[in-house]
């Protein structure tokens, strides 16, 4: 079965989309600012003769042309973190600054946390939570070798998180990376469709919409949550904030971001959706030579 | 009692001093700041807005700001230290993080030697300071860099880079 066929009525350059589906990704690694700066990360690659492009709208970001970027100084220091280039965009829009609360509900592997951690100069509070021990194993491995000091770490089921354990009640910001079908990720594992299949489509988006909820409820009245998935299903995404945006105080915000994008989608198989879905971004691989991405701005109370 | 003994499943703050101290055998947050300062000279002001936790015995946790204590959590900060020995151990990440800071027992490698280093061998040294754990570290992009824990002994510098973060690095030149 053709999964990707489902999408050509979104896309307005359908035969670009499918080649770059196609084609595999650059390595891309992000500069850890807990560690180092982009100019002391990009001197240690020129020592190392490592040759490197930095990308245009991120200048912690850098791609790489190495076959091997682990085996640099830089990621031994821990300076550098191999991340998809388009999944660094929701760290960006949550922006944490220094002493805030942040809650990232589903946080492992980790490169989105900790770069949460790093935003906020390792001088916040990120409470990073995953439900799978095992994946959390990566994540602690990860946030320790990035220097990161700020981050408490839990095991528990984001659906009916309890703040119990902290001495506070709510957080300031959140990023809810929600567990999704990952079509956007076919570049980096071509079987990402393998299992593909409609019910799944419809019980993850279940859980992504209780998930989210939990987030909203978790956050202060005037603080943000960020939603993102790297997939391209209306199920996921739009549908998702639609039901929401109706069953909590909150509304979608308008956010800056220099990758081209595509605004969220009102209309999908016959279901319409808040027009402020429209603030939403939609990122098709063709667009920025990346992976697929979805992120979404949520303000919290009135 | 739970309070009285080390709970594995959670985080407990350190007590400031020993005249605090509840769980008989647990490090205070003095003696912390005093190791730090005596073996590598790291200024106590350096850990001044960190707090220092114990989970499962003689593994102890730095974390930036504070939250209440206990804390039942998997993780909180980072892995710093551990106390079980007689002798005190930095962590690998640790020494990363605040190593940086160090100007005693720091030892310099050079290039060749911070590769074997960073492999897990061990290699004889020219080192005339104290035995014991020694910050190593070596240049890089101009300036000192601390890269992990040895235990310099018998004239030998033994890597203890667990093996999860050991590599072989590519050849710069």
């Amino acid at each position: 079965m053709d999964v990707l066929e489902r999408y050509e009525s979104l896309v307005d350059d359908f035969s670009a989309f499918r080649a770059a589906c196609e084609r595999p990704l650059p390595s891309v690694v992000r500069v850890n600012g807990i560690k180092a700066t982009p100019e002391r990360a990009m001197d240690a690659l020129d020592d190392e003769g490592v040759e490197y492009e930095p990308v245009e709208w991120h200048p912690g970001l850098l791609r790489l042309d190495s076959t091997s970027p682990g085996r640099t100084w830089g990621a031994y220091h821990g300076w550098l973190h191999g991340q998809e280039e388009v999944s660094t965009l929701p760290a960006l829009v949550c922006d944490p600054d220094p002493g805030e609360r942040v809650w990232a509900a589903c946080a492992a592997p980790g490169g989105k946390a900790t770069q949460l951690a790093a935003l906020a100069g390792d001088e916040g509070t990120i409470v990073a939570n995953d439900r799978s021990l095992g994946r959390l194993s990566a994540l602690r491995f990860n946030a320790e070798r990035l220097g990161v000091t700020s981050m408490a770490v839990t095991n528990r089921d984001a659906r009916n998180y309890s703040l119990k354990p902290f001495d506070f009640d709510a957080f300031d910001r959140a990023l809810v990376d929600a567990p999704c079908s990952c079509e956007g990720t076919i570049r980096k594992n071509p079987d990402a469709l393998d299992e593909w299949s409609l019910e799944y489509i419809d019980s993850i988006a279940a859980t992504q919409e209780s998930i989210l909820r939990r987030a909203v409820q978790a956050t202060r009245s005037g603080g943000s949550v960020v939603y993102s998935t790297c997939t391209f299903a209306p199920e996921e995404n739009e549908a998702v904030l639609d039901s929401v945006l109706s069953a909590e105080d909150c509304r979608l915000v308008e956010f800056s971001c220099d990758l081209e994008t595509r605004p969220g989608v009102t209309e999908w198989q016959g279901e319409a959706f808040d027009e402020s879905v429209r603030k939403a971004k939609r990122i098709y691989p063709h667009l920025n030579d990346t992976g697929g991405f979805f992120c979404a701005k949520v303000e919290v109370g009135g | 009692m739970s309070d009285r003994t080390n709970d594995g499943s959670q985080l407990d703050r350190l007590p400031a001093t020993a005249d605090e101290r509840v769980v008989e055998g647990r490090a205070t947050r003095q003696e912390v700041l005093d190791f730090w300062d005596e073996r590598y000279a790291v200024a106590p002001e350096i850990f001044e807005n960190y707090s220092f936790w114990e989970k499962g015995g003689g593994k102890l946790w730095a974390f930036r700001g504070a939250v209440a204590s206990p804390l039942e959590a998997e993780a909180l900060g980072m892995t710093f230290l551990r106390t079980r020995q007689e002798h005190w151990k930095p962590t690998t990440n640790a020494v990363q993080r605040f190593g940086r800071h160090a100007e005693k027992n720091v030892v310099e490698l050079a290039d060749a030697e911070a590769r074997r280093f960073v492999a897990g061998e061990d290699q004889p040294i020219d080192w005339d300071g104290d035995w014991g754990y020694l910050i190593a570290a070596h240049d890089l992009a101009g300036e000192r860099e601390p890269l992990g824990v040895g235990l310099f002994i018998d004239g030998e510098l033994r890597s203890q880079v667990p093996k999860g973060r050991r590599r072989e690095l590519i050849d710069g030149e």
